[in-house]
């Protein structure tokens, strides 16, 4: 695969409520911006908060990269989340609809997967995880 | 730049909640707190909450919506969700939450009808 060029970038804190809150606005103005549909703009809206909220609650805090990136003829939203947690010991299994370590229901991974077009996941214990997901612009 | 609380309004004996801010999830759960204080206060039968302004229901949003509805059902009162937008409906089922046990209604009247059906059995 080709690395997309990237032609817009920011970065966005992730360590409360309220930063989740706000890289989600971020997500929405760049996905209205880059006039995606209603649907798709929730769908990766939603699966930004999944995340964001990943790295506050299970990674203790990280970041959110968000980028305007262009392949041959497409544009899309790329998002890479990352943090310094505990990193994810059985990602196969946090995967799975319902496997929760947390309090959550166990959706947000699994979820946000469903929601976007593409998604990778890069956890190393005990020194954090990156979850990069991109929405293509039809 | 973000509110503490969303009001909660009370038209006879129910609490009518409308969500026009995006909510950060301390937001969600201090409305989950203040409505089982508020259906206790008040003697609420039911509890209607539009979330027309919603823009996302995530995960977390959507188990506190599910709360409030098993919290009010154990403090005898029904809860209807209303005015969800397509987009989000399309969103949620695709993320995995059905949302078990929540009335669901497309708009605050139908919500409201809903609502009065089980008081007028009893009365």
């Amino acid at each position: 695969m080709n690395e997309p060029t990237v032609s817009r970038e920011a970065l966005f804190e992730l360590h409360t409520d309220i930063d989740v809150a706000v890289a989600r606005r971020g997500v929405r103005d760049w996905a209205a911006e880059l006039g995606l549909s209603m649907v798709d703009l929730t769908k990766v809206v939603t699966a930004a908060s999944e995340l964001a909220r990943n790295a506050v609650i299970h990674g203790g805090g990280g970041e959110m990269c968000l980028q305007i990136v262009t392949e041959r003829d497409r544009q899309g939203l790329r998002m890479m989340f990352r943090d310094n947690g505990p990193g994810i010991a059985e990602v196969d299994r946090a995967m799975q609809d319902g496997y929760s370590t947390g309090r959550g229901m166990g959706l947000g991974l699994p979820g946000a997967r469903r929601l976007v077009n593409e998604f990778a996941l890069a956890s190393t214990p005990s020194e954090g995880t990156c979850v990069t997901i991109i929405r293509w612009k039809k | 730049m973000t509110a503490d609380r969303i009001p909660i309004l009370r038209m006879g004996r129910s609490l009518l909640v409308t969500i026009q801010v995006d909510m950060h999830d301390q937001l969600a759960m201090t409305l989950q707190n203040d409505l089982a204080e508020a259906i206790g206060k008040h003697n609420a039968r039911g509890v209607l909450l539009d979330i027309s302004g919603l823009e996302i229901v995530d995960s977390f949003i959507g188990r506190m919506l599910a709360n409030t509805a098993a919290m009010s059902r154990v403090l005898d009162a029904e809860t209807v969700v209303v005015g969800m937008q397509p987009a989000v409906a399309i969103t949620l089922v695709e993320l995995g939450l059905s949302l078990p046990g929540v009335h669901m209604a497309l708009d605050i009247e139908r919500g409201l009808a809903l609502l009065q059906r089980p008081v007028e059995i009893l009365a």
